[in-house]
């Protein structure tokens, strides 16, 4: 049986994160680095992990800093860990903690490394806002001058129109299409009515406050005093609403197709600051420093369609690859993570799934089958809980290996859409 | 004996002398480093082969760190004292007028006589490192600078900037004295040697000129420091300012100011001469040699481990737990992390836990304002302080340190929880008043519990009392005390007793202070003769800040303890009643607007027993009663073993509770007076306030045999 790590099994031993805020509340100050250095210090205090262990440590980001722009880096350099660990920042869109944390497997897996932070971080409040050409193009030729006079010439040049910021859209660079106007696209191909959408959006609220109350959300919450005041502390996710209902939910206009359109602000996830990270090792490793894994990964895929196409499908295409390297059928599944991005993108997963004619594009003789959906994100997702770009395929990690434990499940399978048409499915097997 | 100073000859006929005293940690002017140099000048003088000369330090981050201040403890006359410091001038002045320009090529500390040797040099490079500082403090020691210090700086750095320097004594870092113009460069370390050897080529050729103008030199230098006008005004600011601030305590700072003034005169053998006088008055004062003896003291507890010969390992710690955010918790945790130790700060509610990372960020912030660290290690020393509300973390941390509410089945509760939590950790508490034996009893490890008592403000007071229980472990011990010196305390290791050693010298003395109330004393009266005998604020005052809840709590726990032999102020207790909680609540014996304190406040008269009748007693007398109270149970907590040794007595006091520092001490005091006749004043004062004043019987043996603590004039270890 073809299993991932060539006998080098990588174990997850511990996940953490910062509480997921909806952008321009609570962590609006904070830059994706603050919180993950955060939850990093957190993660490796909590876990009784001595920083001298960690080999390397890798992070992802969609929307990089300027300033910093290899952000694994500053991570690394944190006083609790070693000056030596070398660090690198990925980016793959909403899979970007997932490319870290598979990055970091496969050093794990080579033999390159026993124990890895890995995951993502992401401040939607804080994006960088660009200037235009015109007025770049001055400050550059301005810095460049070498005479008083020819500096006040370039400077001379800028326009009023030069002087209007740009903010960059979530949109694709191939098609220009937005990320909703695609959500959009794929309600109506898929056939994914309204109500519908609604009702998953209710159940991802419900199930993520139940899994708030009962402690299983927050036990992998840190708690996030809110610098420089720390007056306020931010111990859950606050995008999740446990009163919501069907009628509020009908209620919102749809927001990218005034007019035809089924996609509200309330069937999609929020825009939202956060960061998580997990610690991975070699199970060698992990015994004789003396970490209880809480699950292994069996394997992971990585698939790609046309932009063009139904930009968020391509989990359809991951999911039958990462089952077929484990050497699984969706029938070994006992507990199934899917990223939220929208009910829409969800639904439509899931309709593939279903589907002959993707199971034939996935090279399947017969579709991967159907979900059942009291094994499916079984907490919530990213249109409660929120989803902070670069970090939200470490929350999944976390959660679906800290629930396989709870539920004593053997097998495990997340999925996760992104831009670019791309998709990812990890399988992770119970440790116990 | 080796020689100190190695001499090798380089390029362009640059002797290079290098400085590496021989079986000390650092260099120092000793009488034989002097005679090196005498030799070493004559040498150069007579070999026309030497162009110049580069002084270059062999101790790794160390250029020179002064006199040899054991020499001072020798000094027998004011004459005696001025003679050694025209030696040191004529020394300084042979190095100015040296035929060779010499180059001071400075890396790390360059303190006292070796600023002093910097200055008379021809050119000073310094490093860009932190270890780089430098500085003039010997007013610290109740000195001045005595080898042309006071005649050189100023001219070489301006008038304020020397006073600055001079009268504070405090370190000047490398890029600073840039600045100012005490030295011409700042240099990266790996080529320190290179760029002095050069321009040591270079002031041999003449292609840099030996004389210089100040580099710096603004429009405030122009007006107050260019005319005599100018200057006079200067002068006389710093003599108020001084005067004010030494409360005519210590004679140094305004020997140095007169110093400074005559360089600006323009007899420049009269200044020296008159620097070289008052250097010799000022080191045989009692000041000096009790601000000496605090200096060994203090760097003999540095090198004590706490547990005497036994020869146990401090274990290393990386982690630390502390319980309760509160204001010590919070400065506890923020000198922790000033330390690269990692924190879990924990309380039982969010908010409480949020208030101390605020109380602890903002002291590390306070640091980066002063420029002591930069932007990245400000927010590397915020990243190690993890707040928390359970004990997730603790697990591996070698410290769990309670600073939790006074009260015994808390404390005991938290340290069972904490035995879970970090089963190999040492327990200590913070308290004040409770015996640790106490706090441990049902300790599944009480050999692994102690106390370690700070002082408030913690990262301000450089006290450190670690408490040994009977049940308390060497290893235990010996990593506690070795923290709190990584901490930066001064740390000493007292008895498991009521008020330990601090506290329960004070208790006493604050009594007697609410005793005076009690017969109708003044408030302030109280205060400002005891501020006038030098402590830093009068006992009322110390009540409000501490706040007077806690205050009280302190003196039940000591009345309980020794309440045969003592009496109660009610005063204290009637103001406590009375709601009253000191500075915090904005209301005490003083009043408070916007956390100003604004006099005493009246309208606590009626509430003594005194019934606002109000009695005049003299400065003399209030000193008398609170401060030999004092005495007397230091001598008690010495005799009862509470303490080792004078030494750590002494301070304790003045380290932990501002006890004078230019009286050395409590012990140092006793001495001062003469044990008899503390005894005689104690007996009058016994027979009128029997038995609170009677002598303890330490005293009593000491004055019989006629001993005293120390042995005149020695060195203490």
């Amino acid at each position: 049986m073809p299993t991932f790590g060539n006998g080098r099994r990588v174990a997850i031993v511990a996940g953490l994160r910062t509480p997921f805020e909806r952008s321009g509340t609570l962590f609006k100050s904070l830059s994706s680095q603050d919180l993950g250095r955060a939850v990093v210090a957190e993660l490796v205090a909590r876990a009784g992990l001595d920083g001298k262990e960690v080999d390397t440590l890798v992070f992802g980001t969609v929307v990089p800093s300027v300033l910093a722009p290899n952000i694994a880096r500053e991570l690394a350099l944190l006083p609790m860990l070693p000056k030596g660990i070398p660090a690198v920042t990925v980016s793959r869109a909403c899979t970007s903690a997932n490319q870290a944390i598979t990055d970091a497997a496969d050093q794990i897996a080579l033999g390159h490394a026993n124990v890895a932070v890995a995951g993502g971080a992401e401040s939607l409040s804080n994006v960088p806002i660009l200037h235009s050409r015109g007025f770049a193009n001055a400050l550059v030729s301005a810095s460049k001058a070498k005479t008083m006079s020819s500096r006040v010439g370039a400077l001379a040049r800028i326009r009023p129109r030069d002087l209007v910021p740009i903010t960059p859209a979530i949109a694709e660079p191939s098609t220009g299409e937005t990320m909703g106007q695609s959500a959009e696209k794929m309600a109506k191909i898929n056939h994914i009515p309204r109500d519908e959408q609604d009702q998953f959006a209710l159940r991802s609220h419900r199930l993520a406050a139940a899994g708030t109350q009962d402690g299983r959300l927050t036990s992998e919450i840190m708690p996030y005093y809110v610098p420089p005041q720390y007056a306020e502390v931010a111990t859950s996710d606050n995008g999740i609403r446990a009163d919501s209902t069907p009628e509020q939910l009908a209620a919102l206009k749809p927001v990218f197709d005034k007019r035809y359109g089924t996609v509200t602000a309330g069937n999609s996830s929020p825009l939202t600051d956060g960061a998580a990270a997990v610690i991975l090792m070699s199970e060698e490793r992990a015994r004789s420093l003396g970490f209880t894994p809480l699950a292994y990964i069996k394997s992971y895929a990585y698939a790609a369609l046309d932009p063009g196409e139904q930009l968020l499908q391509a989990p359809v295409l991951a999911a039958p690859l990462a089952l077929a390297r484990a050497g699984l059928t969706l029938g070994d599944i006992d507990l199934v993570e899917m990223h939220e991005a929208f009910a829409a993108q969800v639904l439509s997963n899931l309709r593939g799934f279903e589907s002959q004619l993707w199971a034939e594009r996935a090279g399947l003789t017969k579709p991967v089958g159907e979900v059942d959906r009291s094994r499916l994100n079984v907490m919530g997702g990213s249109i409660s809980i929120g989803h902070p770009f670069g970090a939200t395929g470490a929350r999944i990690t976390t959660t679906l290996a800290n629930e396989m434990k709870r539920r004593g499940n053997r097998f495990g399978l997340m999925t996760l859409c992104a831009a670019g048409g791309m998709g990812f499915a990890m399988v992770l097997e119970n440790a116990s | 004996m080796t020689a100190a100073l190695t001499t090798t000859m380089r390029e362009g006929g640059v002797a290079l002398v290098s400085f590496d005293l021989q079986g000390e940690a650092v260099n120092k002017l000793t009488r034989g480093v002097v005679e090196e140099f005498r030799a070493l000048v004559d040498r150069v003088e007579s070999d026309s082969s030497v162009r110049a000369v580069v002084l270059v330090s062999g101790k790794p981050d160390l250029f020179i760190a002064g006199a040899d201040i054991d020499g001072f403890l020798e000094l027998r006359t004011a004459a005696e004292a001025e003679a050694l410091s025209r030696e040191g001038q004529e020394m300084m002045n042979r190095l100015e007028r040296l035929r060779a320009p010499v180059v001071c090529a400075i890396h790390g500390a360059c303190l006292g006589g070796g600023l002093e040797a910097a200055l008379a040099s021809a050119y000073r490079i310094a490093t860009d490192h932190p270890k780089t500082v430098l500085a003039l403090p010997e007013v610290q020691l109740g000195l001045i600078p005595g080898a042309g210090g006071t005649q050189r700086l100023p001219h070489r750095v301006g008038l304020r900037q020397s006073l600055e320097m001079i009268l504070q004594g405090k370190n000047v870092r490398a890029k600073k004295a840039l600045q100012i113009g005490l030295i011409d460069e700042l240099v990266h370390p790996s080529i320190l040697l290179d760029v002095a050897l050069d321009r040591a080529a270079k002031l041999g050729e003449g292609k840099i000129a030996r004389e210089r103008p100040r580099a710096t030199h603004g429009l405030g230098d122009v007006m107050l420091e260019d005319n005599a006008l100018g200057r006079s005004v200067v002068f006389r600011k710093a003599r108020e300012k001084t005067r004010e601030a030494t409360k005519g305590n210590y004679p140094a700072p305004l020997a140095a100011i007169d110093a400074i003034e005559q360089s600006y005169l323009g007899d420049r053998p009269k200044g020296f001469a008159t620097e070289a006088r008052l250097f010799g008055e000022m080191a045989v004062t009692d000041v000096s040699r009790q601000l000496i003896f605090l200096f060994f003291a203090g760097a003999a507890l540095k090198k004590d481990s706490g547990v005497g010969e036994a020869a146990v390992t401090p274990k290393p710690i990386e982690k630390i737990g502390i319980l309760g955010a509160g204001f010590m918790g919070a400065g506890i945790a923020a000198i922790a992390a000033m330390q690269g130790t990692v924190v879990r700060l924990k309380d039982a509610e969010h908010a409480r836990v949020g208030k101390g990372l605020k109380e602890a960020s903002s002291i590390l912030r306070d640091q980066f304002k002063r420029k002591r660290i930069t932007r990245r290690q400000l927010e590397d020393q915020l990243a190690l302080v993890g707040g928390t509300i359970d004990y997730s973390g603790f697990g591996g941390a070698g410290i769990v340190l309670e600073a939790v509410f006074e009260d015994l089945k808390v404390k005991q509760t938290v340290l069972a929880e904490a035995e879970v939590a970090a089963p190999s950790a040492i327990f200590a508490s913070n308290t004040s008043t409770i015996p640790i034996e106490r706090i441990a009893a049902e300790a599944k490890h009480p050999e692994r519990v102690l106390g370690m008592h700070f002082f408030s403000p913690v990262q301000k007071m450089p006290l450190l009392e670690v408490i040994r229980s009977k049940a308390t472990n060497d290893e235990s011990l010996a990593t506690a005390v070795a923290y709190g010196k990584r901490l930066g305390k001064t740390v000493i290791v007292v008895k498991d007793a009521p008020g330990f050693y601090a506290n329960r010298i004070l208790a006493p003395y604050v009594n007697e202070a609410g005793l005076l109330l009690d017969e109708g004393v003044a408030i302030d009266a109280v205060d400002k003769a005891l501020v006038e005998f030098g402590f830093p604020v009068g006992p009322i005052t110390l009540v409000d800040e501490v706040g007077l809840d806690i205050a009280g709590k302190s003196s039940a726990v000591m009345l309980g303890a020794f309440g045969d032999r003592m009496v109660a102020a009610t005063s204290l207790a009637k103001v406590i009643e009375a709601g009253r909680t000191g500075r915090k609540g904005g209301k005490g014996f003083y009043k408070y607007e916007d956390g100003k304190k604004k006099g005493v406040d009246e309208t606590v008269y009626p509430l003594f027993s005194s019934n606002g009748q109000r009695m005049l007693i003299g400065a003399r007398d209030i000193v008398e009663r609170c401060v030999f109270a004092m005495l007397n149970e230091a001598a008690r907590c010495l005799e009862e073993g509470i303490i080792a040794s004078p030494r750590d007595g002494d301070v304790g006091a003045v380290f932990g509770i501002g006890f004078p520092p230019f009286r050395g001490g409590p012990f140092r005091y006793l001495d001062t007076l003469g044990i008899p006749t503390v005894i005689r004043a104690l007996e009058v004062l016994d027979g009128r306030f029997s038995p609170r004043f009677r002598p303890a019987g330490i005293l009593r043996e000491m004055a019989s045999s006629g001993t005293r603590f120390y042995p005149d004039r020695e060195r203490p270890r």
